[in-house]
């Protein structure tokens, strides 16, 4: 157990420094100067030559990532020179709404994926619906079902909000349920196949015979031998799931005009701001990195062959 | 009463969308603290035949004829009769235990769940675990019940398949091959401890093996199962003194001896047919050094001779012969 988190936090670290450098390098190769967009519409020469040295726009690459690397390590982020704020300002306002979205998200995939899938796997009539319904599901990409939700519940019935996040939970709710609908929808489909398949594939296995000869009652059966083991195979997935969470959040926070890190990332990357992209940048790596590490562990608890030699 | 009674049992199992008959005739009944030995080739039908009797077959199958358990018709038994049945009056041991127990839970957990399921309570099922798993010579049965499947040896697993079946206090122990998947010098073992747990339990037992000799050894009476067809039931002492049925003669023949592994002297020639292409007259026909005309026109049925039953035409007159030289020299 030790073994494993201790790996995952060296793999953790050498992730995120590949990652910073990697980011850092793409926006500084990226056309376009942030000194003409800082400047505004009236851009002298003697402004824009102004603006970079304060900003210390012409030093050399590795000048600049390595004083971004010590401030990060001293725990400052940087300032974004757009908003002339500490990006941690700057993330604390907008961490929040894409937190909520995302887990929003994740509950129903979960909750909707595993019931879907285990339904039709063990209701021959139920099942053919759900398979001819996730196979669509699966190939609705998120910015689709966003304007198709919009245009459906918010303009024509008019039950869900256009635009933004709210504030208090039961109006993030309300603001959020249709933009964690629109990122749910592909990867609920996705779960409900596994899913499916993973129960398909522990109903045939003997020991579930076994539990049947015995007289254990079907719901036992199917929640301690059936369900209990095709977890194993959906967790080791899910980390997959959380990958594509964080892509589609940026597309759906853009959507519904959602302030979140998501469609932060997007406005400072087109404004070349290089504290904020490189903060986000590294909170979304970081986040796929630490759940795929969660989900490494809930294996463990999960599979007790995978303990052994591994503890 | 007899404990299972089981009449002109026949199986179809759905194949490809079609219905195929893997046990065409079987008639079976098991008395009390008897021990029955199934035998016959693979693919002969002995699991379907001992997993029709606690409705464990593949789903869609169909089942033709009565099983009866202590008079009780197993096939019309509803979800809470079957649920009892299950949980009271029978208990099966499985061939492979790594695959028959579940890997992600303990030991523990496997052994109680059957008890748990019944209503008892958890200290008292704690106790009549441990002390079946000492029973069956399973050393620290506290420290097991906290294991894994994996932790354990496949001996020491079929040990535990074992105590859970024992565990319930079963009048019927179906037994599919229980040593067949472990090594040797574990096989005896086993068997040793399954015929001594048995015998002072006074439990019935269908006992499922390829293996004839070891039927022998350890059941009352003997069953012959080929391509789907009760042949021969008798005795387990009358096996080597009075042959009968030249299929069992046959399978006597042509078991490898465990000390010297050398082919001794024939196998059956031909290869066994599966009971879905079994034609018109004996099954065993094609392979039989002793068929005759009528043979291949007509089905011999199971009838009774001495203390048992044979399904062959030429019964009477082949039973010196068979006796005499278990390899069929030929045909008159
Ligand atoms: N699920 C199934 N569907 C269709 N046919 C099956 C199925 N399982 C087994 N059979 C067929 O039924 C016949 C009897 O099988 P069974 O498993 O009872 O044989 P067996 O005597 O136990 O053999 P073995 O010694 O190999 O275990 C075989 O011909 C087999 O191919
Ligand atoms: S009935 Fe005929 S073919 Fe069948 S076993 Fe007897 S002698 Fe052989
Ligand atoms: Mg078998």
């Amino acid at each position: 157990m030790w073994k494993v988190i201790g790996e995952r936090a060296v793999s953790l670290v050498v992730t995120l420094l590949v990652a910073s450098v990697g980011i850092y390098g793409a926006l500084f190769l990226a056309p376009g100067n942030p000194a003409t967009l800082l400047a505004g519409g009236h851009a002298t020469p003697a402004v824009l030559a102004t603006i970079e040295r304060t900003e210390h726009l012409n030093e050399p690459f590795f000048t600049r990532y390595w004083d971004w690397l010590v401030g990060v390590l001293h725990g400052n982020l940087g300032q974004s020179f757009v908003y002339r704020e500490p990006v941690t300002t700057l993330l604390a306002g907008r961490v929040g709404n894409t937190v909520f979205l995302v887990l929003y998200a994740a509950t129903l995939i979960i909750a909707g994926g595993v019931v879907l899938g285990l339904l039709a796997a063990l209701d021959r009539r139920a099942g053919a619906a759900i398979t001819v319904l996730t196979s669509v599901g699966l190939g609705i990409p998120s910015f689709v079902a966003a304007i198709a939700l919009i245009t459906v519940f918010s303009v024509k019935l008019g039950w869900f909000p256009v635009f933004g996040s709210g504030t208090g939970l039961l109006s993030q709710l309300w603001h959020l349920t249709l933009p964690a609908v629109a990122l749910a929808i592909s990867w609920t489909a996705y779960t409900a196949q596994l899913t499916k398949a993973a129960v398909r594939e522990e109903l045939g296995r003997e020991h579930v015979e076994t539990a049947r000869s015995r007289g254990i009652s079907r719901r036992h059966v199917i929640l301690r031998h059936v369900l209990r083991n095709a977890m194993i195979p959906i967790t080791t997935v899910s980390g997959l799931t959380v990958a594509g969470l964080i892509a589609g959040d940026v597309v759906v926070e853009q959507a519904f005009g959602i302030n979140g890190l998501g469609s932060f990332l997007v406005q400072s990357t087109l404004q070349k701001d290089f504290a904020s992209v490189q903060a986000v940048s590294l909170i979304l790596v970081a986040t796929f990195v630490i759940v795929n590490g969660l989900v490494d562990l809930w294996s463990l608890v999960l599979d007790p062959r995978l303990r052994t030699g591994r503890a | 009463m007899n404990v299972l009674e089981i009449n002109h049992l026949a199986v179809e199992l759905p194949v490809e969308g079609a219905l195929r008959r893997v046990l065409h005739d079987v008639t079976l009944s098991i008395g009390p603290g008897e021990a029955v030995g199934l035998v016959g080739e693979s693919g002969a039908g002995k699991s379907m035949a001992s997993r029709a009797v606690i409705r464990l077959l593949p789903a869609g199958a169909a089942v033709h004829g009565d099983i009866r358990y202590s008079g009780d018709s197993v096939l019309a038994m509803d979800r809470a009769a079957l649920r009892h049945f299950r949980t009271h009056d029978v208990a099966m041991v499985f061939q492979d235990p790594r695959a028959h127990i579940n890997p992600v839970r303990t030991i523990g957990d496997f052994l109680l769940e059957a008890l748990l399921e019944r209503g008892e309570r958890r200290d008292d099922a704690r106790a009549a675990v441990i002390a079946v798993l000492a029973a069956v010579g399973v050393s620290e049965p506290e420290r097991r019940l906290r294991q894994f499947p994996h932790e354990l040896s496949g001996g020491l697993l079929q040990r535990v398949m074992i105590a859970a079946a024992l565990a319930v206090s079963p009048t019927l122990l179906l037994a599919d091959e229980p040593t067949t998947a472990l090594d040797v010098t574990t096989q005896s073992d086993v068997m040793v401890i399954l015929d001594a747990r048995r015998r002072e339990r006074g439990l019935a037992m269908l006992f499922v093996t390829h293996d004839l000799e070891l039927a022998a050894a350890v059941c009352d009476r003997i069953a012959v199962l080929y391509a789907g067809f009760l042949v021969e039931d008798a005795p387990a002492g009358d096996l080597h003194r009075n042959l009968r049925h030249p299929y069992t003669a046959g399978l006597l023949a042509s078991r490898p001896d465990p000390v010297a592994p050398r082919p001794r002297l024939a196998a059956i020639p031909g290869r066994p047919l599966s009971a879905f292409e079994v034609g018109a007259g004996c099954a065993f026909a094609p392979r039989c050094a002793f068929a005759v005309e009528r043979c291949h026109l007509e089905r011999p049925e199971l009838r009774v001779l001495d203390a048992g039953r044979v399904a062959c035409h030429r019964a009477e007159e082949l039973a010196g012969q068979l006796a005499l030289s278990p390899t069929p020299g030929g045909s008159e």
